[in-house]
C-alpha cells in the first residue's frame, strides 16, 4: 500500500488556486473489465500534461472522464467552478452524407458563433479554409479546424485525444508548435493524449504514463528512467522516449514486445476507451 | 379548370413535402431510414386504434407512432438483439397486428389500399388543416432543435462535451418524425411514407454545401415531386401516391447523374 501511495501521489505542480482539474482515485470499469484504477491527475493553468501508454491503457477513458462524458465507477473528478473545456475527440471524422463547410462546422458548436469562428480559425492559421468543405481537407488541415472548434468557447483547458492522428510529419511539428503557442498566449492548460508511445511534445511539462493505473509521472526526462516505464515498455523504448522524435521508423525494434508494432497500434486503437 | 379534389390533393401534398424535406435530411444523415419505415408500418396499429376508440385517425396514428418510437428507444439499450432486427420485428409486427385488428372489427369497412398506399385525391379540407397545423408545429420544433441536433449528428461526444443534452433532443426528434408520418399517411400511405423523407433529401445532397442548403433543396425537390406526380397521375390515370414516389425517384436519378458529372469536373 505505501508503495502504491507513492506512485499515485500527484506532484503538486501549482498552488490550488491555479488548478483546473483534479482527478482523485478515479476508477472506471465497463462491466467486469477495469479500464482505469485509482488514477490521480491534476492539470494547472498554462501546463501541458501528456498521457502516454499502450493501446487499451485507458487514456481516452481518462480524457472522457475529465470531459464529463462518462461517470466514474469510483473516485472523483473535480473541475474548477466555471471551467470551460475545449475537447477534440479521438478520430473525429465527419460523415460525407452531411454537406458541411468549415464555417458551418464551427458554428454548429453553439449559437451566435459567427464571429468567434473567424477568430478561432485565425488562431490556428486556417482562415483561408473557412468556405471549404470539411470533406476536402487534408488530415493536418482538419485537425487545425477541430482545434479551432475547441477554441471557440475560449477554454481554460484543452483536452486533445490524439490530435496528431492522420497528420504527416511536418504537419505534426507545426501542430505541436501551434498548441504550445496557444498555451502561452491564453495560459490554457492542455491535457494531451500522445498518438505515439515514444513521442512527447517538446513543451510538455509533465508526462503521465498510464496502463490501467498511473505507472509513473514526472518531467519527460525523468519518466523515461523510471523503472515502471522501463518495465512496461522495455529498455529500448525507454531510451527512445523522444521529446518529439520520429519513433515510427524504428517500431520493428520492438518485435516481441508486449506493446506495440505500428500495425497493432492502429488496429487496436479502435476499441479502447469507447 | 382543375377540379377541387385535385387542388386539395396538391395543397395537402405540398404541405407534407415541405415538412418532410428538411426533416428527411436528418433521417438521411443519421441513417434512420429503417427507423422511419418501422414507425410508418406500425402506423396501421394506429389506424386500428383510431377505429377502436372512435378518435381521429391522424391522432390515433400519431399516438401509436410515438409509443412505438419510445418503445424502440427503450429496447435499443439491450444488446442481445441488434437494432435492425429489432426494427424489423416492430415494423412487420406492427403492420400485421394492425391488419389483424382491423379484420376483427366487424362493422368497420376499411379501404386498406388507402392506408397502405395513400388516397390523396380523397383528402378533405379538414385533413389539410391537420397537415398544416401539425406541419407548422413540426417545423417550429425542428427549428428549435436544429443546431443541437446537427452537433449531435456530427459527433455525439463532442456535442455532449459542449453541453448539448443529447437524449432529450433525440426524443424530440423521434416525436416530430412520428407526427410527420401520421400527417403523410393520407398522401402516400404507410408503405411509401419514408420515400418522401429520404428521396428528396438524397436528391438534394450532390448540390448542397451546408446542412441548411440541403434542407431547402430537399423541400423543393419534394414539392416538385408532388406536383409532377399528381399531374402525371391525372394525365395517365395512375395511382396518385405511387406516382409521386416515382416522380421523386426520377428526380433523384437525374440529380445523382448530374451530381456525379459535377464531381468529375471538379476532380
Amino acid at each position: 500500500m505505501p508503495s502504491d501511495m507513492q506512485v499515485a501521489a500527484p506532484e503538486a505542480p501549482c498552488p490550488d488556486a491555479d488548478r483546473l482539474i483534479a482527478v482523485q482515485d478515479l476508477s472506471v470499469s465497463f462491466g467486469a473489465a477495469s479500464v482505469l484504477s485509482h488514477v490521480d491527475l491534476s492539470v494547472c493553468e498554462g501546463e501541458i500534461v501528456t498521457l502516454i501508454g499502450p493501446n487499451g491503457a485507458g487514456k481516452s477513458t481518462l480524457v472522457k472522464a475529465v470531459a464529463g462524458l462518462l461517470a466514474p465507477t469510483s473516485g472523483t473528478v473535480w473541475r474548477r467552478p466555471g471551467l470551460r473545456l475545449g475537447y477534440v475527440p479521438q478520430r473525429l471524422s465527419i460523415d460525407r452524407v452531411v454537406p458541411l463547410t468549415v464555417r458551418r462546422f464551427l458554428t454548429s458548436a453553439g449559437s451566435g458563433l459567427g464571429k468567434a469562428a473567424k477568430t478561432a480559425l485565425a488562431e490556428v492559421d486556417a482562415t483561408h479554409l473557412i468556405e471549404q468543405s470539411v470533406h476536402d481537407l487534408s488530415g493536418g488541415e482538419f485537425q487545425r479546424v477541430t482545434l479551432a472548434r475547441a477554441l471557440l468557447r475560449k477554454p481554460h483547458l484543452l483536452l486533445l485525444d490524439e490530435p496528431l492522428q492522420g497528420v504527416d510529419l511536418g504537419g505534426q511539428l507545426a501542430l505541436y508548435d501551434l498548441i504550445g503557442r496557444l498555451r502561452r498566449r491564453h495560459r490554457m492548460g492542455v491535457l494531451l493524449v500522445s498518438h505515439d508511445l515514444h513521442v512527447v511534445m517538446g513543451s510538455t511539462d509533465r508526462v503521465l504514463c498510464i496502463n490501467n493505473h498511473v505507472c509513473c509521472s514526472g518531467a519527460p526526462e525523468s519518466v523515461q528512467q523510471h523503472p515502471e516505464y522501463v518495465a512496461l515498455f522495455g529498455p529500448e523504448a525507454a531510451r527512445r522516449l523522444a521529446i518529439y522524435a520520429h519513433a515510427h521508423d524504428h517500431a520493428h525494434d520492438l518485435a516481441g514486445n508486449v506493446i506495440d508494432t505500428p500495425k497493432d497500434h492502429h488496429q487496436n486503437g479502435h476499441g479502447h476507451g469507447s | 379548370m382543375m377540379e377541387e379534389f385535385f387542388v386539395r390533393a396538391l395543397i395537402a401534398g405540398l404541405g407534407v413535402a415541405l415538412v418532410a424535406g428538411p426533416l428527411g435530411c436528418f433521417v438521411v444523415w443519421r441513417r434512420m431510414a429503417y427507423f422511419g419505415a418501422t414507425l410508418a408500418h406500425s402506423a396501421l396499429l394506429g389506424v386500428a386504434l383510431g377505429f377502436l376508440l372512435g378518435i381521429n385517425l391522424t391522432l390515433g396514428i400519431a399516438v401509436s407512432s410515438i409509443a412505438i418510437a419510445l418503445l424502440i428507444a427503450g429496447l435499443q439499450r439491450q444488446r442481445m438483439i441488434s437494432a435492425d432486427t429489432l426494427l424489423g420485428i416492430m415494423a412487420h409486427g406492427g403492420l400485421a397486428i394492425g391488419l389483424v385488428a382491423l379484420a376483427f372489427m366487424s362493422g368497420v369497412r376499411v379501404d386498406l389500399m388507402a392506408y397502405l398506399f395513400g388516397d390523396v385525391l380523397a383528402v378533405t379540407w379538414r385533413d389539410i388543416l391537420w397537415i398544416y397545423v401539425g406541419g407548422a408545429a413540426v417545423m417550429l420544433t425542428l427549428a428549435v432543435i436544429w443546431r443541437p441536433m446537427l452537433a449531435i449528428t456530427l459527433n455525439e461526444d463532442l456535442a455532449r462535451a459542449e453541453g448539448v443534452r443529447v437524449e432529450p433532443h433525440q426524443i424530440a426528434f423521434m416525436l416530430i418524425l412520428a407526427i410527420v408520418i401520421a400527417l403523410a399517411m393520407k398522401v402516400v400511405g404507410v408503405l411509401l411514407i419514408v420515400s418522401l423523407l429520404i428521396i428528396p433529401a438524397a436528391a438534394a445532397r450532390p448540390f448542397s454545401r451546408t446542412p441548411e442548403h440541403m434542407a431547402l433543396l430537399s423541400a423543393g425537390a419534394g414539392a416538385v415531386s408532388v406536383v409532377a406526380g399528381l399531374f402525371a397521375s391525372l394525365y395517365w390515370n395512375t395511382p396518385a401516391g405511387p406516382s409521386v414516389v416515382v416522380a421523386a425517384c426520377l428526380l433523384f436519378a437525374l440529380a445523382f447523374g448530374a451530381g456525379a458529372r459535377l464531381d468529375r469536373r471538379a476532380a
